[in-house]
């Protein structure tokens, strides 16, 4: 009996999205008296995979994340041999496609976006987001191999260690269908679905002229930047800094909006973040309801003291 | 070009979020649905450019009750050729993607195009299990789409990162923000949809696999706590000492 954990591996170090999903596969394993196998891809030196807490690590060097054909079947191939009851996945980028085709292939019932560890009290019941965190919902798993997919931030990450054997994948993957033929980066800075604190900005800002003084917060901060929608289609800021209901979702640690109205669509996007603060020149502004903290005013006032704040922090740190 | 593009229905995004049924069923009560917005601001308008662009039909497919057929008829008057409704009312993401791929199978469909999520449900799943059901390559949460003659390139938002990323036809994409620009019907487009083909097929048996059993509201906020803006620094020090999370 065992517990997969399927996670992106790849870069220069182990993105927090794969921590959090081997952490949550070893819980499970415990829980049930299973061992983990950690299937993954790609270029990852064997002693990095070797080390990270599973017990046994598969490892198929060829495969990309863009061919979730061949992805699925390396997990389900894998799954099968292990006798598999529990595939754990992360909610990202790569586990949103693969996940959701391991699950249509083996049969398995799919909890995607889980929040919690499985209640096995009575059955498998596990609880996930919906209505864009708007609401909760506990999902019920009766297949007898259950798929989750595990929201980012919503464990915190337990570091792993360890020597487990680590394999390379020989089984068939067929050929790929779907081939990368370049990326390009999409600006500056730490990429938002990752980030811890994020500086978020909208139209209050006036223009895409004023962003330096977002950007000079968000640095200080080690923060990633974003933006309310707006503000990415008038092409102030680019289409990925855009969170919300039709943007990217985030649930960072602190979320800090600026000139940001909270309409409900909005707050659909941010709402699992730990904490929020709020800057903006009117009091009724609807944010300051989902905000822990607030300041009434204007944001090229407030935005140099925040910078300063800042500083001082940091050369106090 | 044959194109399908997957219609779901949504509470509006203002729609309040209340449940009934001791928690067990969403409250739809005076609430107004809307098409999915990544599936008609995204997969349907894309869909139809590619269509205009080389020639084609493109056709609608929801598995739903009678109830979304008004929603269906919003994107016939978009510009969608022909409707299918599956009659069903599913119980997960596996449920539509089964009727769906049933569908689909045998109608050579050269692409097939889902929305990255649906705004209720927020699964991400229906897309790739119907490329998995139909043994499809599958390009996931895609912002971007050409297609020439029978290859499709698109580009995708992974960590951070624009993944530039080739397939062939047939293919079924995910559709996120980037890819077109909302399109809204005008009175022709309206018109014509009346008498547009909308069809219901009935659905296959499907096994039942997970079920959502009852919902949760988040636990209200605490009171927001007010810094007055000329001491806004003092912001950044609670945010380090109160709260810890810069
Ligand atoms: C179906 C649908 C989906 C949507 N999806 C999203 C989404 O994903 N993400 C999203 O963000 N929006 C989304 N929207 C749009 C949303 O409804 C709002 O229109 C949008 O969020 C408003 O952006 P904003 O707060 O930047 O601008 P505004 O609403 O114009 O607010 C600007 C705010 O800045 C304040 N302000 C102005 N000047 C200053 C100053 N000098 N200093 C400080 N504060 C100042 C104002 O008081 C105001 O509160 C969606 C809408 C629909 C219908
Ligand atoms: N009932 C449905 N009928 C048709 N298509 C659907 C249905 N539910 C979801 N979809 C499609 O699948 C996508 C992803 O849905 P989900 O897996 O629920 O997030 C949506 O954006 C739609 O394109």
């Amino acid at each position: 009996m065992s517990v997969i954990v399927f996670a992106d591996t790849r870069g220069e170090k182990v993105a927090k999205a794969a921590l959090e999903t081997l952490t949550y596969g070893r819980k499970v394993a415990a829980g049930s008296g299973s061992t983990v196998t950690l299937v993954t891809f790609g270029d990852v030196p064997a002693d990095r995979l070797a080390a990270l807490g599973a017990d046994k690590v598969v490892v198929a060097r060829a495969a990309s994340d863009a061919d979730s054909q061949q992805l699925t079947r390396l997990v389900a191939d894998v799954a099968q041999q292990e006798n598999a009851q529990v595939i754990v996945f992360a909610h990202d980028a790569t586990g949103k496609a693969v996940a959701p085709r391991v699950a249509a292939r083996l049969k398995a019932g799919h909890v995607a976006g889980a929040i919690t560890l499985p209640d096995t009290s009575s059955g498998f019941r596990v609880k996930r987001n919906v209505f864009s965190g708007k609401a909760q919902a506990w999902v019920d798993v009766t297949s007898p191999v259950k798929v989750i997919s595990v929201l980012p931030n919503s464990i915190p990450v337990e570091a792993g260690s360890g020597s487990a054997t680590v394999a390379d994948y020989t089984g068939d993957l067929g050929a790929a269908r779907v081939t990368v033929k370049g990326t390009r980066k999409e600006g500056e800075g730490i990429p938002l679905p990752e980030a811890e604190i994020v500086v978020s900005a909208g139209r209050g800002m006036k223009g895409p002229e004023n962003w330096g003084l977002v950007e000079e917060l968000a640095r200080e901060l080690h923060a990633a930047t974003a933006c309310s929608r707006p503000v990415a289609d008038m092409h102030w800021r680019p289409h990925h800094e855009h969170v919300g209901q039709t943007g990217v979702a985030i649930r960072p640690n602190c979320y800090i909006a600026i000139g940001i109205s909270g309409a409900i669509q909005h707050l659909a996007g941010v709402n699992g973040s730990k904490v929020i603060a709020v800057i903006n020149k009117d009091p009724e502004a609807p944010f300051f309801k989902a905000a822990d903290y607030g300041i009434v005013g204007d944001a090229f006032e407030v935005l140099p003291k925040l910078i300063e704040a800042a500083k001082k922090l940091n050369a106090e740190r | 070009m044959k194109i399908l593009v997957l219609i779901s229905q949504v509470p509006d995004t203002t729609a309040r979020i209340a449940f009934t049924n001791d928690n067990t069923a969403y409250d739809a009560g005076g609430v107004q649905f809307i098409v999915n917005p990544y599936d008609e601001w995204y997969a349907l308008v894309r869909g139809l450019e590619l269509k205009e662009a080389q020639g084609g039909t493109l056709t609608t497919v929801t598995v739903g009750g009678a109830d979304t057929e008004a929603t269906i008829r919003k994107a016939l008057a978009i510009g969608a050729d022909e409707a299918v409704r599956i009659d069903a009312q599913p119980n997960d993401s596996y449920e539509v993607a089964v009727q769906v791929a049933a569908y689909a199978k045998d109608k050579g469909f050269d692409l097939i195009l889902a929305g990255k999520e649906t705004i209720d449900h927020n699964g991400s799943q229906v897309g790739p299990m119907v490329a998995e059901l139909l043994d499809l390559p599958f390009i996931s949460l895609a912002s971007k789409l050409d297609i020439a003659g029978t290859t499709a390139t698109a580009e995708r938002d992974v960590k951070g990162e624009l993944e530039i990323v080739e397939a062939a036809l047939p293919l079924v994409v995910s559709c996120a923000k980037g890819m077109a620009e909302q399109r809204i019907p005008n009175m022709r487009g309206i018109m014509a949809a009346r008498t547009k083909p909308l069809q219901v097929v009935p659905a296959v048996p499907v096994d039942r696999l997970s079920a959502t059993v009852r919902f949760e509201l988040p636990p209200p906020k605490q009171a927001v706590k007010m810094i007055p803006a000329d001491e806004a620094g003092k912001l950044i020090e609670l945010l380090h000492t109160e709260a810890k999370v810069i």
